[in-house]
């Protein structure tokens, strides 16, 4: 028996982080079953390969040949299905990021199985039932949820197990040149970015420094930026600022938003509603900084500055550059 | 061109969560519902847009609950939606909501098929995708934008750091994401067309189940703010590195 992971590959051929992830946690999966991982990767680069092999991959497909319908969920979940056929596995296991999701749900209906989505730990496995940790409404409340379908698809939150390399994991390579023919239906016309240059993703990333209406309008955000830039942060925003198209809609974290995770967000000017809360209590730590003593997020907050953000964040950032410079 | 929009129902946003005391239940004592945001803003108002563009005959909206769902669904009606559709059935999960509405499109057909990217209860965005696997239709996830021409449905697919424009032939499964449209209040003579519109209560099909919620827990809350002086920065990068051993 085998897990199986299927690992987006990023433009570059290395593997994202969200993916790395997947393929331990199929580790820890594999390790109750005693079954082996597999990863499906899809035009990884040597060092892809090597990352999805020192996280635990016991054999890797990397499919090297351009395939058009890579961009189709619905198409994307059909190539994973014949190899789930191929390599006998009953566990399949993918990134709860935005093409995770996609393709593990049509997975779901296609295998006409269960799914769990979103989890962020393994509680136990006993025969075929399967017993994860989520979280539900918006991070208010976590729940366990176990899953005993015969087969399985299983979705990881970003940011909820640490990658550990182990450089001594030997994993049989297979490069292979994929020939099904799958019928390509949603065909992606262009791609626009939103963001700019080498911006982290917000979901994944473990340090998020975020603004809300303190900052008093666009032209502002370079502080937020700044800070960000000085700690190697992605930059979010409360839900009034994507709506006044003060900064776009992707960088929105709370209920409607992004629900994020990061080791530390930092809420700059956010007063703290509880739709809010909801997308980041997830957080490790929560820095808030805010002119309102009385602003509800001190409460849900693990370190606290009263002040006005235009002097204190310009010093924390001299603070970080400063400590960043002692660390080296 | 027929649309069908999937609606859910979720406790409201600002709802204080609890549950039993053993912990294996959501307790509705004094929560206030509604229509998951994502379905109502995003998908319906989209689909109410898109017939009053004319390029709809008829919107109908589904919902699988119990008949206590129903004032949920008269909202939704209120809003322009024309009939409706409850399966009768408590859900345990998306994957039983999906096989419920596969076998409702088997005997009545839409092009259409919208839902909203996820509930704000569960978070987990899959009832649209399974869904679209269960029968077979292509799938656009996340989609901010959606315009129908030509048979055709040209949406906005967001992804990390941007979006596709794509495009897909009807029929389509599409899950909506913020940006589709603007959230809609339903005025006095929607909400009095709403009580005589028809609300169609079919029993359950047969499904299959895959999952369980065993127990609830709600997030443990923080320990007490620790405040820092604006004028000592340095203490609070200190804190960050040797305490909390985030950077």
């Amino acid at each position: 028996m085998s897990v199986l992971v299927f690992a987006d590959a990023s433009k570059n051929g290395t593997l994202k982080k969200s993916s790395l992830e997947s393929i331990v946690f199929a580790k820890q999966i594999a390790s109750k079953t005693n079954s082996n991982v597999v990863v499906l990767l899809y035009k990884a680069n040597d060092e892809g390969k090597q990352n999805a092999q020192q996280a635990g991959a016991n054999k890797i497909i990397n499919i090297t040949n351009d395939l058009n319908y890579i961009t189709d969920y619905s198409a994307v979940a059909k190539l994973i299905k014949k190899y789930a056929e191929s390599e006998n596995t009953n566990d399949i296991v993918l990134p709860f990021d935005i093409h995770g999701k996609a393709i593990g749900a049509y997975l779901s209906g296609l295998l006409n199985c269960g799914i769990v989505a979103g989890v962020t730990s393994l509680l136990e496995i006993n025969g075929n039932t399967y017993k994860f940790k989520k979280n539900v409404f918006s991070g208010k409340a976590y729940a366990t949820l176990s899953i005993n379908s015969d087969k399985k698809i299983i979705t990881l939150l970003p940011n909820s197990i640490p990658v550990q390399f182990d450089a001594t994991n030997t994993a049989q390579i297979n490069d292979v040149t994929e020939s099904a023919d799958i019928p390509l239906r949603v065909i992606v016309k262009s791609v626009e970015k939103t963001t700019t240059g080498d911006n982290i993703p917000l979901p994944e990333a473990e340090l998020v420094v975020s603004g809300g209406r303190g900052l008093k309008g666009p032209e502002n955000w370079h502080i937020i930026e700044d800070l960000a830039k000085a700690l190697g942060a992605a930059t979010a925003c409360s839900r009034p600022v994507a709506d006044s198209h003060w900064r776009p809609h992707h960088e929105h974290v709370g209920q409607t938003g992004l629900a994020i995770r990061p080791n530390l967000y930092i809420a700059i000017g956010i007063s703290g509603a509880i739709q809010h809360l909801a997308g980041v209590s997830g957080s490790k730590t929560i820095v808030v900084i805010n002119t309102d003593k009385d602003a509800p997020f001190f409460k849900s907050a693990d370190y606290g500055i009263v002040g006005d953000a235009f002097e204190v964040v310009p010093k924390l950032t001299e603070a970080i550059k400063k400590f960043k410079a002692s660390q080296h | 061109m027929k649309i069908l929009v999937a609606i859910s129902q979720v406790p409201d946003t600002t709802a204080k969560i609890s549950f039993s005391e053993d912990g294996t239940k959501f307790n509705p004592t004094n929560v206030q519902f509604i229509i998951n945001p994502y379905d109502e803003w995003y998908a319906l108002v989209r689909a109410l847009e898109l017939k009053e563009a004319g390029l709809a005959e008829k919107v109908s909206v589904i919902h699988v609950g119990l008949q206590d769902t129903e004032p949920t669904i008269r909202k939704a009606l209120a809003l322009g939606t024309d009939d409706s559709y409850r399966i009768d059935l408590d859900p345990t999960d998306a994957f039983v909501v999906a096989q419920q509405i596969a076998q409702f499109l088997k005997q009545n057909p839409y092009d259409l098929i919208l839902f909203g990217k996820e509930t704000i209860s569960y978070n987990g965005g899959v009832a649209a995708g399974i869904l679209a696997g269960l029968i077979d239709y292509p799938f656009i996830s996340n989609a901010s934008k959606l315009e129908i021409k030509d048979n055709k449905a040209i949406a906005n697919q967001d992804i990390e750091g941007g979006y596709e424009v794509v495009e897909c032939a009807l029929p389509v499964v599409i899950s909506a994401n913020k940006g589709m449209a603007e959230q809609r209040i339903p005025n006095m003579k929607g909400i009095m067309a709403a009580r005589t519109k028809p609300l169609n209560v079919i029993p359950p099909y047969s499904y299959q189940t895959a999952t369980q919620y065993e127990k609830f827990e709600l997030a443990p809350g923080r320990s007490a703010c620790k405040f820092i002086d604006p004028n000592n920065v340095e203490e609070l990068v200190q804190l960050l590195h040797t305490e909390a051993k985030v950077i």
